[in-house]
């Protein structure tokens, strides 16, 4: 009689007083609701703390929709040519690769640190503060703050975005670090080989492609970050000439033709990562 | 593996190698980067920073009104991020395969969804700032447009993926459009719609900053008022009261995301 009794209570809930709870929902909905009318506070809230400053929205409004109508019907360039617009892209390209590629050869190293497989407990830990700590600082005020030190220019940009890129690769590249068969590690520690041979004829060729398509992922993030900052932190290239065109020419026209070349990138740069994705990460993104 | 494919991919990945150097090599020239100058710098600059950030007594007094442009900062992301999230989901439903109205439609918002993903918001702020100027709702809009592309694409991959045979299920029985919606779609995509726009209300403070550094706005508008008058004092509490405020929020959306996932 009593086996029945308990077997009857694990499954349905009930109150206090013994009744059955019908009541629908548990912690998941709570929480999701909860995390929801919270948000929604937040951002009513947020409207009463605002700064409105000479804010004239009906004028704001039209007079943005007549910008940007100029902006993207009638792109030109007035203050350089074709050629050196070419050479600017290139520069904020190169900018976003350096920074990628430098990130991706530390945080590789950074990473076997940070993989809960391949290292101890206490090593794993650190590395993963640290990198939280670099994440949580933006990478605008990175690259101001290397300006200082090294002067405004290319070193300064791409340290700042290195820090950045390299706390996103190693979360990412530890991630798959850690999803190695168990299976080829434990033969491969059985057969008595040592920490290096494991990491480099056991776990770098099973993840190879994993690293390669993140590496990518990064690269187009770093493109976009790349142009904030040359915009915010004068590093250069299309970003510096947006800031120039908008900030001081108020040439509209032009801020067109810029908007419109760092667009035909940026989608170029999608195109090629969701391609890999689709090939790599098909659990992910289908 | 015989010999013959080890030597084959041993080949592909020495040009992949020589290539990738070449690239480096050629981004390098561009922006004029010198790899022993930049190295230099790390130790240069991490001695900077342990001499000069340093937050001294003085620079406590003007904690309350950093705190004030900081909370500025935070509503304004979580603002942006809702009202965003709100209309993306809409979009979201459009552009999804499953719960597309017609093809025209989801056309339409894949490409305002990609337009406004595809043009940084470096971009974005600097357009609304000619005619909005130096306020909030410039900070505002600009993270609002770049976060509905973003969490447009995302919902459309998170309704693709989750609710195929309920959605099918639910046609069969002869429900309306806004039944399947209603009932099969939101509450199967909500928690993984959730993560995502947790995740966007990170990034979007850490992109306010950047932000309010074009836009005169909030907490990186501060920023930069003590960087270029060289109060380092200043700076330095500026950024750890912006990794303070990162990092809770970070843990408070893994909790959540932890619980809901």
């Amino acid at each position: 009689m009593e086996v029945i009794n308990t077997n009857k209570a694990m499954y349905i809930k009930r109150t206090k007083k013994g009744r059955i709870n019908i009541k629908s929902g548990n912690k998941v909905d709570l929480v999701i609701k909860l995390t929801i009318l919270i948000l929604t506070l937040l951002t009513v809230m947020a409207f009463f703390f605002f700064d409105y400053t000479g804010l004239q929205l009906g004028r704001a409004i039209t007079e943005t929709a007549h910008n940007l109508k100029v902006m993207f019907l009638e792109p030109a360039l007035s203050h350089f040519g074709w050629g050196e617009a070419f050479y600017q892209v290139g520069v904020t390209i190169g900018l976003g690769f350096l920074a990628t590629i430098f990130g991706a050869v530390i945080a590789l190293f950074l990473s076997f640190m940070a993989a809960e497989n391949l290292s101890k407990p206490s090593i794993s830990k650190t590395v993963r503060i640290i990198v939280a700590f670099i994440r949580a600082v933006p990478t605008v005020l990175w690259v101001l703050i290397f300006a200082i030190a090294s002067g405004l220019g290319s070193e300064a940009a791409v340290l700042g975005m290195l820090f950045h890129s390299v706390a996103y690769l190693v979360k990412a590249f530890s991630e798959s670090f850690e999803e190695v068969d168990q299976g080829i590690i434990e033969a491969m520690r059985a057969t008595g080989s040592n920490w290096w041979h494991i990491v480099t004829h056991g776990v770098l060729p099973s993840t190879f492609t994993y690293l390669l398509s993140w590496t990518f992922l990064r690269f187009e993030i770093n493109f976009g970050v790349a142009v904030a900052m040359g915009a915010a932190a004068g590093a250069g290239g299309i970003g510096f000439e947006l800031f120039m065109a908008s900030g001081f020419y108020f040439d509209l026209r032009e801020v067109g033709f810029i908007t419109y070349a760092i667009l035909i990138i940026a989608i170029v740069l999608e195109l090629i990562s969701t391609r890999l994705k689709n090939r790599y990460f098909p659990a992910t993104a289908r | 593996m015989n010999e013959k494919t080890i030597r084959k991919s041993r080949g592909i990945a020495t040009i992949f190698l020589i290539v990738i150097i070449m690239m480096t090599y050629l981004s390098a020239v561009i922006t004029n980067f010198n790899l022993a100058e930049g190295l230099a710098t790390i130790p240069k600059a991490l001695g900077w920073i342990g001499a000069n950030l340093i937050i001294t007594p003085e620079t406590w007094e003007r904690l309350p009104s950093i705190l004030d442009k900081l909370f500025e900062t935070i509503f304004m992301s979580i603002a942006a991020t809702t009202l965003a999230a709100v209309v993306s989901i809409f979009l979201g439903l459009m552009g999804s395969k499953t719960t597309k109205v017609n093809g025209v439609l989801s056309v339409i918002s894949r490409g305002v969804a990609s337009f406004s993903r595809n043009i940084p918001v470096v971009a974005w702020s600097l357009i609304l700032l000619i005619s909005f100027g130096q306020n909030s709702v410039t900070g505002f809009l600009a993270l609002f447009v770049g976060t509905l592309g973003f969490l447009t694409r995302a919902f459309i991959e998170s309704i693709d993926e989750a609710s195929q045979s309920a959605v099918e299920a639910l046609r069969a029985t002869g429900a309306t459009y806004f039944h399947i919606v209603n009932k099969a779609v939101i509450p199967q995509t909500l928690p993984q719609m959730l993560s995502w726009i947790l995740f966007m209300i990170e990034t979007n403070i850490r992109s306010a900053t950047l932000v309010g550094i074009l836009t005169g706005t909030g907490i990186g508008f501060t920023f930069d008022l003590y960087y270029k008058t060289l109060n380092y004092n200043a700076v330095a509490l500026v950024t750890l009261t912006i990794i303070i405020a990162v990092i809770i929020i970070e843990m408070i959306s893994n909790r959540i995301r932890k619980v809901i996932l």
